[in-house]
């Protein structure tokens, strides 16, 4: 070939391929329409969808969230049918839940607002909200006749609420509860732990003995101590109630005048022993191990007791995974006999004045860790867009599909309104017995209504705190690397250093808000 | 003489023409090269130039969210010294151990063995002051070095993210070269299904680095995983790595040599293939052993390309994250905690101005390994040639 016929032919090459270009997206448009006219056949929904489109003019949005297969199954299962009513796409985009803040920040920060909507968790409002990036939408949900608003737990109400106004719609109420062998503690005629001692000696009790007939010894509990990953939760549901006893608004993380860390204290250490002690009776790797292992041992009969949120209860009813049907117990996490005293930081024996809401002596203190899964809307992008996104939330969120969602183990979401506890035939329907869901839900309800309930940090950076900080330090009193000693020394000095950074009296003011305190 | 007069006038005319042709030619040529290469340039600037400026920046201040967005509050040096000598320092460089007599001792063993090389170096040999500059602030970095070292491992000690990033440099890349030259020489013999071999060693490479980290979780999880029988005929069905710090990064080290022998064995495979065989014969001849042959033959022929694969291989490794991130997200602890691995964790808890400032220090330290590196195999080859 000669170099004029090599030019040519590259020439050529060239221009088929822009013509190749060119043509290409009528092309791929046009296949997209023929489906979407085969998926709606011409019937009333598809005149309301066109109806819907030509009003609202949003043809498509993009949701952000955590990967599947739970939390974003719902979304992805239901996005047709929304789009079947109201004409809008919803494209369901996942990463990993570590990588969910930045990511929704990112886009946010440097405005390149590519996601139109996030779910995610409701503890983080506290950062996007004044900072003006997602959308206020107590208009939109207080208005709203098919959202029901007022049906949703108080305490989901004000956890998805920044300063009195709604900048998410919960799908997903959480709190951790202790699942147990019923069937192996009324064998061995063991009572359901009610404090951490309790809990310490059941696990001890079960821990090496076969609990799933398989003729391998079994664990006595099994709770999700993986850095990186959920074990900074885990540790104030052990801490929790040896710390607060005076009601959700004495707060547990920090001292209410000083914003002083309440962790280098007799309460916060007792818990590092409790916390440490459970290891013992736990999986061997236990410290390698996330909620998604803890919940597999649990459901093939391997844990005597789990720490968990609202997932096992609903997960125990699928026999394709679960060898623990029936034999699940489900209950507010234990207590504590003994409070801290936080003008010494020692720990005092519960009575009437230290433990107000004490029952038969123990000082329960639910922790809502992580609040459940919520949706929120990018405040900029075109209020159309906005719109509808509240809108897919909104579906998503209605008594009418949530109420099934919450009793499908693989959706990952947990009751949060008051139907749901107090209706019961979607949960007979999912397969509970009446007296299991009365167990279940039981256990939940005693936590929402708790007085004593724990707020999870909403403060500006608790994703340091937490995250960051906590997490590491616990990892590292896990591994023995620090002594409880040093481990509730070193979270004292971290956190002081990041409330220092983000300003002291900003930080209070904020705490103060989100735990209600006067 | 007219027509002379003519021509003259158009020679001149024509040569004028021609010598503004050639100025515009060297013009041209003098300002082309840089219109060349301005592109790449400009893309340099823009993608390693301007982002290295602007991370040095974010490395001096804190991110703060504030009423309609947020703030990079400049906060000077602090970030750095909070790594170094501050609350971040049981992280970055671990947990300093008191000083006992005996550290005391190895400490000045190892100190005086450096300033000792030191010394030697700038009486045996003439050396340039940039030279001189040059090893003044090697011994002054190995040193620290020494001194990190005396006062994390031992009891009462424990590695930061910066000593475990090193284990896995040093120890990672010592195995895989000793491995992969292992099988180069190996496959380099003419054996039976050597050509096999040499695809199937080449796979691990190929696979990403995440999924080679998911199966090694998988593999080494002893209660759980595929080998749990395997684990169980040896009796190590409740034992678990990760709450071992040596194992866990022992763990981790492992992956991380599966997936790199085979980038040391196909370098070091082509190596010893190019070399002329006649020599080798020749020696054969003379009643050399095979030792004999690869100490003084095949060695210094793969040397130089050896120093090249352990410096490409050094680099990258410093970059290590997946693996641990993956395989045990740093724990147990801290104990396989990698800089960038922390970077990351600073960087997800928005973080940013410590997370820059890890980068930084960790850019500081592969830049002196480097060049360290480069210098002392260039001065050896200046030596020995």
């Amino acid at each position: 070939m000669t170099p004029e016929r090599r030019v040519i032919a590259f020439l050529s090459f060239l221009l088929i391929i822009v013509a190749l270009v060119a043509c290409s997206a009528p092309a791929t448009e046009a296949p997209a329409t023929e489906a979407a006219a085969t998926e709606a056949p011409a019937t009333e929904a598809a005149a309301t969808e066109a109806a819907a489109t030509e009003a609202s003019g949003v043809s498509e949005i993009n949701i952000l969230t955590f990967v599947g297969p739970q939390v974003a199954e719902p979304l992805q299962r239901r996005a047709p049918d929304f789009t079947a009513k109201t004409g809008v796409k919803v494209n369901v985009i996942t990463v990993p839940n570590s990588d969910l803040y930045q990511k929704a920040l990112t886009d946010m920060a440097t405005g390149t607002n590519s996601y139109d909507g996030f779910l995610f968790a409701p503890s983080w409002i506290v950062d996007f909200a004044p900072a003006g990036y997602i959308a206020d939408l107590t208009d939109w949900a207080k208005n709203d006749k098919d959202l029901q608003w007022d049906d949703i737990g108080p305490f989901f109400q004000d956890f998805n609420s920044y300063n009195g106004k709604i900048y998410s719609i919960p799908v997903d109420g959480d709190f951790h509860l202790m699942y147990y062998r019923k069937d192996m503690l009324e064998a061995d005629g063991l009572d359901v732990p009610k404090t951490w001692d309790d809990y310490l000696e059941v696990a001890k009790h079960f821990q090496g003995k076969d609990l799933n007939s398989d003729g391998e010894p079994d664990y006595g509990s099994c709770i999700s101590k993986a850095k990186g990953q959920q074990a900074y939760w885990f540790i104030y549901t052990v801490a929790g109630p040896y710390i607060q006893a005076k009601g959700s608004h004495e707060g547990a993380f920090f001292d209410l005048k000083t914003m002083d860390p309440l962790v280098n204290n007799d309460a916060f250490k007792r818990a590092l022993e409790v916390y440490d002690e459970t290891t013992k009776y736990g999986p061997p790797d236990e410290l390698n191990l996330g909620v998604g292992d803890t919940r597999g041992l649990f459901l093939s009969g391997r844990c005597a007791l789990s720490l968990d949120w609202g997932d096992i209860g609903t997960l125990a009813l699928d026999e394709t995974q679960s060898k623990v049907r029936g034999k699940t117990g489900t209950s507010i996490t234990p207590g504590s006999k003994q409070v801290l005293d936080r003008s010494t930081g020692k720990l005092v024996d519960c009575d009437a004045t230290t433990c107000p809401y004490a029952v038969d002596g123990v000082n329960y203190a639910p922790y809502s860790a992580f609040g459940g899964w919520a949706g929120a809307v990018n405040a900029s992008v075109d209020p159309a867009v906005q719109k509808a996104t509240y809108d897919f939330f909104a579906y998503m969120s209605s008594p009418a599909q949530a109420n099934e969602d919450v009793t499908l183990g693989k959706t990952g979401y947990n009751p949060y309104r008051i139907s749901q506890f107090k209706d019961l035939d979607p949960w007979l329907k999912a397969g509970f017995t009446e007296e299991e869901a009365h167990a279940y839900l039981g256990a939940i309800e005693n936590s929402l209504n708790n007085p004593n309930m724990i707020f999870d940090l909403r403060i500006p950076a608790n994703h340091q705190y937490q995250q960051e900080e906590l997490d590491s330090i616990i990892a590292s009193f896990m591994a023995h690397e620090i002594d409880k000693d040093q481990a509730a020394q070193q979270i004292f000095d971290a956190w002081q250093k990041i409330t220092d950074e983000q300003g002291r009296d900003t930080q209070l003011a904020a705490y103060l808000a989100t735990i209600g305190a006067k | 003489m007219e027509a002379e007069a003519k021509r003259e006038t158009s020679i001149n005319l024509e040569s004028g023409f021609r010598g503004q042709l050639r100025l515009f030619n060297s013009q041209t040529e003098r300002w082309s090269k840089f219109i060349f290469i301005m592109p790449t340039v400009l893309a340099l600037l823009f993608l390693s130039i301007f982002p290295l400026i602007a991370s040095i920046y974010l490395s001096l201040t804190n991110f703060k969210f504030v009423k309609g967005g947020f703030q990079l509050r400049f906060v000077g040096l602090n970030n750095y010294k909070d790594l170094l000598l501050g609350s971040d320092q049981k992280n970055f460089l671990g947990l300093l151990a008191p000083m006992t007599p005996m550290r005391w001792i190895v400490l000045g063993a190892l100190i005086a063995a450096l300033f000792f090389y030191l010394i030697r170096t700038l009486l045996k040999t003439r050396i340039s002051l940039g030279g001189l500059l040059g090893r003044i602030i090697l011994a002054l970095g190995l040193s620290a070095l020494a001194w990190l070292a005396v006062r994390t491992l031992g009891p009462g000690g424990r590695l930061g993210t910066l000593s475990v990033t090193l284990v896995f440099v040093f120890l990672g890349i010592t195995i895989q070269y000793l491995l992969g030259l292992g099988l180069a020489l190996l496959a380099s013999q003419d054996l039976r299904g050597r050509r096999f071999f040499r695809v199937v060693f080449l796979l691990p490479m190929m696979i990403t680095p995440v999924g080679v980290a998911y199966m090694f979780k998988m593999v080494t999880d002893t209660s759980m995983g595929p080998l749990t029988p395997l684990w169980r005929g040896v009796g190590l069905a409740n034992f678990a790595w990760i709450n071992d710090p040596w194992a866990a990064r022992g763990a981790i080290i492992l992956a991380d040599t599966w997936q790199w022998v085979p980038f040391m064995f196909i370098v070091l495979l082509a190596a010893l293939e190019s070399q002329p065989t006649d020599i080798v014969e020749a020696a054969t001849v003379d009643g050399a052993n095979s030792w004999q042959i690869f100490r003084s033959i095949t060695w210094p022929g793969i040397f130089p390309i050896s120093l090249t694969l352990v410096l490409i291989r050094m680099i990258e490794a410093f970059k290590i994250i997946d693996l641990p991130n993956v395989m045990t997200g740093g724990a147990p602890g801290s104990a396989t905690e990698s800089l960038t691995l922390r970077a990351f964790i600073n960087w997800r808890a928005l973080d940013l101005g410590s997370s820059a400032a890890v980068a930084y220090l960790l850019l500081i330290v592969v830049t002196f390994f480097a060049t360290a590196f480069v210098q002392t195999i260039r001065q050896r080859s200046l030596g020995n040639g």
